[in-house]
Parts: structure tokens; C-alpha cells; sequence
């Protein structure tokens, strides 16, 4: 951060009262977490009968009992997303800085057309009709794997982000005199350019994890088969049907039998609590780096 | 010949760009034929191209409907709300910021503030629904009694959501806009400040004669790319949010949630993908004009 003098501080009041605004802003922005954390650890009826609260009337965990007693249907879900976040990331990655470098190289002859080639995907797109039509009945995409991640995979905004930082970064004459010293262009790229662009590269990783465990869309769009319900999915499909939360009680009534009731309400903010948890256990590492690529983006900008 | 073998020696880079350029070809490019549906009566017996053709009877019939009017209007006064709040709050936000003393404050709040645009839509829809439900949600069940108010039905009266949607747009996205400000800031030069210093010039005319002036290409480019995208909204948050109720259609219906629907609940193919085209061409022109338009104000920073 940047120091300033003395004399250009400002004054004390002023000071008091940004630093309150802020303190009631933070205090915002992580309510609705500490709300759900409340209920999902309070007893189901006492939120029938008092609402949602931030503390627990009667503390309970039998939301997560619940989850965790079924918890076949809960991991399921958990291991779809993990699974589709880990491959649609590693694939998206190295696809995009595969892509990436040779529009990155001005002696390319193609480099123009490619260039141009994912940029126009960027102004135009057939619209979500007609990629639902063309990706169920020529790809079949209904119920695959697959159409949770190729429809993800290579945002052409990342493509232009790591070519921008290849051409900012890598020298033309390490290439250059690579190239005199008899290394191929692959090895040029693994070894030269990956490491040197790192920094670009983890952005880019970042936003594709974020990207890809936080989409609901394409199960949305193309999965029925419960078993490859996605962690996201599962919650939608909970949040708009509650019948669904009762159906999924079912599969195991042992876990029915010994809490009475499904507890509804609660269950739905453990699985807020559970969604999230992944995402705040890695919030400095992520926060940090988000910033950073951030950063790179707008000052080039 | 010549050219061939000026390609050839290349063939390194056209294997490298192969994979993803059929990728993109695959999932990008392929999908803008069945544009086609929008101009044909589609069933699903005879395929997309088995289909007979329709002319723009499509279109016609979907202009003649009162919903695509409104999810126009609303997409556009949302997108509009969006940019303008958005871009007041997260500038005075990175202003702020630069300024309080404590740097370890700063440093905390912006992480905080970052921590809303982590979460996925679904996520957020629960916690929208933990302060509004009618039945439990906080603010029925525990604020308003506190203050002898009348519960009111969220989920059932559409003149709130305006309000309600361009806080939880503001909320989840200020952090982003505001680190993305942050650093256009902390990178002016530090001597116009100290320069502005010995002339005497008070904060507030450092913010408007210095900061602002200086951040001015950030503020420019990010509008205009949001103006691009004026005729596109964010799917999760108009349908997830105001979890798909119909009741609160007038108001939370946009462009992206009418074809989702005209698509899946009235199955009218035909119709949806007139009006996704609609919005692609819409979109389309205004991403070309918007280009232009920071072409004739900076060609630095023009997309293409």
C-alpha cells in the first residue's frame, strides 16, 4: 500500500467514520454465513417455531446427522463436483495455455486468424437454445459427465488473459536464442515460457476452480440421473423442491426413524455450510491470489 | 508452395492450438447452427433439419407477447442499475480504503468484502431466503415483530425485488470491482499527490482533480464492457434468487430466464431460440458499437 505523508492523512473524524462504515459493511458481507452456520446448528423445532435465528435457541446438530447419516447421497454429490472441478480445472488450464501461446508469437502466420477465432466467440454465441439442442442431439450430452465439463472448459477471456501475459513477459529473445540453440518449440514452451508465466497461469487456474465448483447451470441444463447430481445441483434441487430433501430421507429410513422428521429447514443450511466449506478453508490461499491476478489484469489495463 | 513450407516449419504451434481449437469449434462454434430452429416450426419427430421452415413467424409471435417486453425492460434497468451503483460504490469503496490509516484494517476489509463473490448463486438463493422467508426468515420472524411491523410476503409481492436484486448484485460483486479500482489507484504516481500537497489542494480536490482523472481508462473500459453486455443477465441471480416464483415474474424476469423458460415449460423451441437469437443479435451489435465507441475515445484500449 502506498505511504503517504503526514500532512495528507486525513482527519481524525473522518477516519472514524469511514473505518464504521466499513466495520458495518464487513459485519454484511459474512452475515448471511453466520446466519446459515445458526440454523444449521439449531434444533429443527425450534425454527419452526421461532425462525431462523443467528444463535441457536436449543443447540442441535441433528442437521448434520441427517446429511451425514444418508451420507452416501451427500458424498455422491461431493465427489461429482470434486471430480468436475479437478479435471474441467487441469484440463481448462492446460488447454487455454496451449492455446495461448502460439497466438502469443507475432512471427506465427495463423496467429491473427486463431486469435480472432476465440475472440468472435466472445461477441457472438448461438444463444442457450440452440447449444442445448445441438449438445443433446449431436453430442448427447444428457446425463454424461462430460457436459459438466467441456461447456466450461477454455474461456476465450481467459485465453486472451495468459496470451496478453505471454507477450507482456516472455522475452522474444530467450525464445530466439533458444530456438539457435536447437530446442524444439515444445520444449521452449514447457520450459521457457510455463514457468516464466506462472503467475498468469494460477489466475487462470484459480477462476476455473471457482468457475467449476460453484456451476449448477449445466446439471441444470443436462443431468436427471440423481447419481451424478453435482454438491451445487443438489442444493438447487433442495432449495426449489423441498420434496426432493424428503425423497432423499427415504433411501434410508434409518436415519428417518431415529430423528422423527426430516429436519427441512436446518438440513438446507448444513448443506450451505457444507458447499462453502472447501471454499472457506482455502479463502486466505484463494483471496490472495485472486487479488494478485486481479491486479495483473488492471494495471495492464 | 512457398507458403505451405512457411506454415510446415510451424507445425509445432498448430499441433499445440489443435486440441483446443477443436474444442471451441465443437462447443462454441457448432451450436450457432441450430440457430436455425428459430426459423423453422422444429418438432422433434423430423430433427432440426427435417423440420419445415417458418420464416420469422417465430419472432413475430414472440414480439406479440407482452413478456418479452418486460423481460427486456427489466434486463435493461437491471444491467443499467448494476453499472451505474456498481461502479459509484466500489470506486468510493477503493477511495476509502486507500485512505483509512490502519493498513491492517484495510487489508482485513478487503478481504472480507472479497468473500460474497466465492459463493455460488445457489448458496446465495439460501441466504437470501434465510432473511426474507415468510415463515422463518429473520427479518418476519424476528425483526419486524421486534418493531411491531406487518410481515411482508417476499416471495409473493414483485415491487420489492428491484431493490432486493440490486443489493444482492451490489453485495456479491463490490469486492471484485473494488480490488480491480484498488490497484488502478495504487499505481498513480505517487508525486502527483505530493505535488497537489504543496499547492494546497484538500483531499476532496486530490480525489477529483488527481484520482479520478487518473483511474478514468479503468472506469471507461470496464463500463463499456458492461454496456456490451447490457442485453445479457446473470441467470443464477434472477432465477435462483427469487427461486423461480412466478408470482414475481414482472419484476424478475429478464431475457436469460425467459428463454430458459420458453424453452424448458412452455417446450416452444422455436420461440426460445428466436428469442436467444434476439438476444445474441442484440448483444452482438452492442459489443460492436461499444468497441467503437472506445476506439473514437482511446484506441489503446479498444478489444479489437
Amino acid at each position: 500500500m502506498k505511504k503517504k505523508a503526514g500532512v495528507n492523512q486525513i482527519s481524525n473524524r473522518a477516519n472514524c467514520i469511514i473505518n464504521i462504515f466499513f466495520l458495518i459493511y464487513a459485519i454484511l458481507c459474512i452475515a448471511p454465513l453466520l446466519l446459515s452456520l445458526g440454523v444449521s446448528l439449531t434444533d429443527e423445532k425450534e425454527v419452526v417455531l421461532h425462525g431462523f435465528n443467528f444463535i441457536p435457541r436449543k443447540f442441535s446438530l441433528d442437521a448434520y446427522r441427517f446429511l451425514f447419516q444418508d451420507a452416501s447421497h451427500v458424498l455422491r454429490a461431493y465427489g461429482v463436483s470434486i471430480f468436475v472441478t479437478v479435471v474441467g480445472t487441469i484440463f481448462s488450464v492446460m488447454l487455454t495455455a496451449l492455446y495461448a501461446y502460439p497466438i502469443s508469437r507475432k512471427d506465427f502466420p495463423a496467429a491473427k486468424f486463431f486469435t480472432f477465432f476465440i475472440f468472435f466467440t466472445m461477441l457472438f454465441n448461438g444463444g442457450l437454445v440452440a447449444s442445448f439442442y445441438i449438445n443433446t442431439q449431436l453430442f448427447h450430452f444428457k446425463n454424461r459427465l462430460y457436459s459438466l465439463l467441456l461447456p466450461l472448459m477454455m474461456n476465450p477471456f481467459n485465453v486472451l488473459i495468459v496470451r496478453t501475459f505471454y507477450k507482456q513477459s516472455v522475452p522474444k529473445s530467450i525464445i530466439e536464442s533458444s530456438k539457435i540453440d536447437g530446442a524444439s518449440e515444445f520444449r521452449i514452451f514447457i520450459q521457457m515460457v510455463l514457468p516464466l508465466s506462472k503467475p498468469a497461469i494460477a489466475t487462470i487456474a484459480l477462476f476455473d476452480t471457482l468457475c467449476y465448483w460453484n456451476d449448477w447451470f449445466s446439471s441444470l441444463l443436462y443431468i436427471s440421473d440423481v447419481k451424478l447430481y453435482s454438491l451445487q445441483y443438489t442444493m438447487y434441487t433442495a432449495l426449489m423442491n423441498i420434496k426432493y430433501l424428503l425423497k432423499f430421507g427415504e433411501t434410508s429410513s434409518d436415519a428417518l426413524n431415529s430423528l422423527g422428521t426430516v429436519p427441512t429447514q436446518t438440513v438446507r443450511f448444513a448443506m450451505v455450510l457444507i458447499a462453502i466449506g472447501p471454499i472457506i478453508l482455502a479463502y486466505p490461499y484463494f483471496q490472495k491470489h485472486f487479488v494478485k491476478g486481479l491486479t495483473i489484469g488492471a494495471l495492464k489495463g | 508452395m512457398k507458403t505451405l513450407k512457411k506454415h510446415f516449419k510451424y507445425y509445432p504451434l498448430y499441433l499445440m492450438i489443435l486440441p483446443g481449437f477443436l474444442l471451441i469449434l465443437c462447443m462454441r462454434y457448432l451450436p450457432m447452427g441450430g440457430i436455425i430452429i428459430a426459423f423453422k416450426n422444429i418438432n422433434y419427430a423430423d430433427g432440426i433439419l427435417g423440420s419445415p421452415w417458418c420464416g420469422f413467424d417465430n419472432f413475430e409471435f414472440l414480439f406479440k407477447t407482452k413478456d418479452v417486453l418486460i423481460a427486456t425492460r427489466n434486463t435493461l434497468l437491471y444491467n443499467l442499475a448494476f453499472i451505474v451503483l456498481g461502479m459509484i460504490v466500489s470506486i468510493s469503496f477503493a477511495i476509502a480504503l486507500c485512505e483509512i490509516r490502519n493498513r491492517y484494517a484495510a487489508k482485513v476489509y478487503q478481504s472480507i468484502f472479497f468473500f460474497p463473490y466465492f459463493l455460488s448463486m445457489v448458496v446465495v438463493a439460501y441466504m437470501v431466503f434465510a432473511f426474507l422467508g415468510m415463515e422463518n426468515g429473520l427479518l418476519n420472524k424476528n425483526i419486524f415483530s421486534l418493531f411491531n411491523m406487518e410481515k411482508i410476503r417476499f416471495y409473493a409481492e414483485p415491487k420489492h425485488w428491484p431493490g432486493i436484486l440490486v443489493f444482492v448484485n451490489l453485495w456479491k460483486n463490490v469486492g471484485y470491482s473494488t480490488v480491480i479500482y484498488l490497484a488502478a489507484i495504487l499505481g498513480i504516481a505517487p508525486e502527483l499527490y505530493e505535488a497537489a500537497i504543496i499547492d494546497g489542494a484538500s483531499k476532496w480536490q486530490q480525489i477529483v482533480y488527481i484520482t479520478l482523472p487518473s483511474i478514468k481508462p479503468i472506469i471507461i473500459i470496464l463500463a463499456i464492457m458492461a454496456i456490451g453486455r447490457i442485453f445479457y443477465a446473470d441467470f443464477g441471480l434472477f432465477y435462483n434468487v427469487p427461486m423461480n416464483s412466478g408470482a414475481l415474474f414482472s419484476t424478475t424476469q429478464v431475457i436469460d430466464t425467459y428463454v430458459y423458460r420458453a424453452m424448458t415449460k412452455l417446450g416452444d423451441l422455436g420461440m426460445a431460440a428466436a428469442a436467444a437469437l434476439y438476444q445474441s443479435f442484440v448483444g452482438f451489435v452492442l459489443v460492436i458499437t461499444a468497441n467503437w465507441i472506445i476506439r473514437k475515445i482511446d484506441s489503446e484500449n479498444a478489444l479489437f
